[in-house]
């Protein structure tokens, strides 16, 4: 089961800060249901993030078949697609994360190891 | 194929709907296809726009390309308030943006995120009508291109499962109707539109290649965009149906109203007035104008020749003066060269006008002058809309053309009008007639539909006080025109001078041989008086001498003693 995040910020406040205090990554998994590629993309991206991030990270999963009107508020169209909220810049990757290279460029995690 | 015909939505677009005989399939989604600047995102925002206003179905439309803010302004220029349509909860405007250098992809995903927007936006305002403004745009925002073809069959059928009329608009293609062959999803109706240059007129074109279910016109369609939305203008469609009217209206110049029964041409007729150069085809056009003003009848004089102020002046030299209709607003002019734009925008802005308007009486001066931007065909095709338009108003229509042809004779018909004057109801020739070291007018009607008309010759003059038509003379020299014709005139005149005086003289010599005879008589009855005076003399002479000799005789007797 996704553990999805229940009430996210619909108003994006906390982009105004450039970085949490401790460094800790803020990742958003936008996915729509419980489809094998949204289960997939949530085991990939956690292992990702344990594997380079050593646990200073959080996902937030939104189901937007839960709440659809962010797909239009957040600019979504494929998914699952992944969001670097922090640390800036926004990075988007889409897909089930399978390729995790292709996840670690886009998360620019290749220099943190 | 089932034998009944699929349900259709007005599209609200006009003239679509007339060659598609009812609009767009109902609840399906069309495809709109066609090259930069065509017109599609207005054909997708005009479909959704007169959906709320015409038939009130709430729409929406996704943008891929232009920002809601630039939706907004270029669709208030054409006098569509989208803000007022999104506060009134009829209308959802978004826009999609795809920026494929910051996507990166890694691994399989699908388009769910669209359809959860698309069907969100849909609940927003109960959308029956979507547009979507370009799809194709996905097409380079996403790399596999496996995944998005599966997801735009998808979407397709999913736009049919909610049960929304769609527009979906694509890039056209090289060989293909759109780049990445959307015509392929969709089954039921594909539109290409198409902005052509030729002879350095730009012209639009629209036409259905598919609709699945229906009867639709074929051909391509010329439209036009101007400030308030696409225009379609369907050739074909027409059909002569429009009331003829009975009444009849004067044409300003008393003679030729004598020539049409004495009572002028009908009202909605359209009539066609050709002649060369210089031979006053204005000058009737303006004349009838005139009148009609006069009659309080408001007429749009369509001039691609003259400027307005020019051919108010040359119109005040022959005695007309239109200057006071304008001003009181009675008669309009639409000056402009024809080749400013394309023979259809040339259609559309005067019907547009004729709408406007609402004239009683339209001309246009002159239609010749239309050939150099389209062929005969599309002239004529052009003016069968605006006469079809126009009678269908029971507007009066007055067309001046142009002939070419110089070297024909009185009688003749012009060859080159033979196509247009088929639209016509009557037709009226001018003619230069070379002679005598001169060159003077001929007028004639050619034909008036529905009423017995004059077949005589006129002479055409413009004077100083307007047009008047003169008998041409007929004699045992032929026609004659002009100086001839006065001449002519002139020793007709003579004639009748020098024939009275002859009967004056004739008649003086009679009175006098009456007075001779009378003379005679008189004297002869003096003569008579006189003998019979004189034979009363000898009568009486005679009576006393018998008197006398019987006297002597008795005296005699007594002498003689006569016994008895």
């Amino acid at each position: 089961m996704l553990p999805t995040t229940p009430d996210i910020n619909r108003k994006e406040t906390e982009t105004e800060i450039d970085e949490t205090a401790d460094g800790r990554w803020i990742l958003r998994l936008y996915v729509a249901g419980q489809t094998q590629n949204s289960l997939t993309a949530f085991e990939n991206l956690k292992k990702i993030c344990e594997d380079y991030l050593g646990g200073k990270y959080t996902i937030e999963v939104i189901d937007l078949i839960k709440d659809p009107q962010l797909a239009k508020d957040h600019q979504i169209i494929a998914v699952p697609t992944l969001i670097r909220k922090l640390p800036v810049p926004v990075k988007k990757i889409i897909g089930n994360l399978s390729n995790t290279e292709k996840v670690l460029v886009g998360l620019d995690l290749r220099k943190v190891r | 194929m089932g034998a009944a015909e699929i349900e259709k939505v007005h599209s609200g677009i006009k003239g679509l709907d007339d060659i598609t005989g009812g609009g767009l399939p109902k609840g399906r989604p069309s495809l709109v296809s066609g090259g930069p600047g065509c017109g599609k995102t207005l054909f997708a925002m005009e479909f959704i726009i007169r959906g709320i206003i015409d038939y009130g179905e709430p729409g929406v439309f996704v943008a891929f390309e232009e920002k809601i803010d630039d939706l907004k302004l270029n669709f208030r220029s054409m006098g569509f308030d989208l803000d007022n349509l999104i506060r009134r909860k009829k209308l959802v405007l978004d826009h999609i943006t795809i920026d494929r250098s910051e996507i990166e992809e890694a691994g399989e995903y699908d388009l769910e995120g669209l359809f959860i927007r698309l069907g969100a936006l849909i609940d927003e305002v109960g959308a029956k009508r979507v547009s979507i403004d370009t799809l194709e745009a996905l097409f380079s925002g996403f790399a596999n291109e496996a995944i998005l073809r599966s997801e735009l069959r998808r979407l397709f059928l999913w736009l049919k499962d909610r049960g929304v009329t769609a527009v979906v608009t694509g890039e056209r293609g090289d060989r293909t109707i759109t780049t990445y062959g959307l015509e392929e999803y969709v089954a039921d109706c594909v539109i290409t539109l198409d902005h052509r240059v030729t002879n350095q007129i730009a012209t639009r074109r629209l036409h259905i290649v598919k609709y699945r279910g229906s009867i639709h016109g074929t051909d391509e369609y010329p439209f036009l965009i101007s400030e308030d939305g696409i225009s379609v203008l369907p050739i074909t469609s027409l059909s002569l149906t429009h009331k003829a009217s009975g009444e009849r209206i004067f044409t300003g110049i008393p003679r030729l109203d004598t020539m049409l029964e004495g009572k002028g041409f009908y009202r909605g007729s359209s009539i066609l007035i050709s002649g060369q150069a210089g031979t006053g085809k204005t000058s009737i056009a303006a004349t009838f104008i005139d009148a009609a003003c006069r009659r309080n009848e408001k007429c749009l004089f369509f001039i691609f020749e003259e400027s307005e102020s020019q051919l108010l002046r040359n119109m005040k030299s022959i005695g007309i003066n239109l200057e006071p209709w304008v001003k009181s607003g009675l008669l309009k002019f639409h000056a402009v060269r024809p080749t400013a734009y394309s023979l259809e925008m040339h259609l559309s802005v005067m019907l547009k006008l004729i709408g406007e308007f609402k004239p009683r009486v339209v001309a246009v001066d002159p239609i010749s002058n239309l050939y150099p931007i389209g062929d005969d065909i599309q002239v004529r095709s052009m003016l069968m809309r605006l006469i079809d338009f126009a009678k269908s108003l029971q507007i009066t229509g007055l067309f001046t053309s142009l002939s070419n042809d110089v070297n024909v004779g009185v009688y003749s018909v012009e060859p080159t009008e033979m196509h247009v004057s088929s639209l016509m109801d009557a037709w009226l020739i001018l003619k230069n007639i070379e002679g005598n070291g001169e060159r003077n007018r001929a007028f004639s009607i050619i034909k008036v539909r529905g009423m017995a008309h004059s077949n005589q010759l006129r002479e055409f003059i413009l004077s100083d006080k307007g047009i008047r038509l003169l008998d041409v003379y007929k004699g045992s020299e032929g026609v004659l025109f002009g100086s001839a014709r006065i001449a002519q005139e002139g020793n007709e005149i003579d004639d009748r001078l020098c024939k009275n005086e002859e009967i004056e003289r004739k008649k003086r010599e009679l009175e006098s041989r009456r007075k001779l005879m009378e003379n005679e008589i008189s004297l002869l009855r003096e003569r008579f008086a006189q003998e019979e005076d004189e034979m009363m003399i000898l009568i009486g002479q005679d009576v006393s001498r018998e008197k006398v000799a019987a006297k002597t005789k008795r005296e005699i007797a007594t002498q003689r003693h006569v016994d008895r």
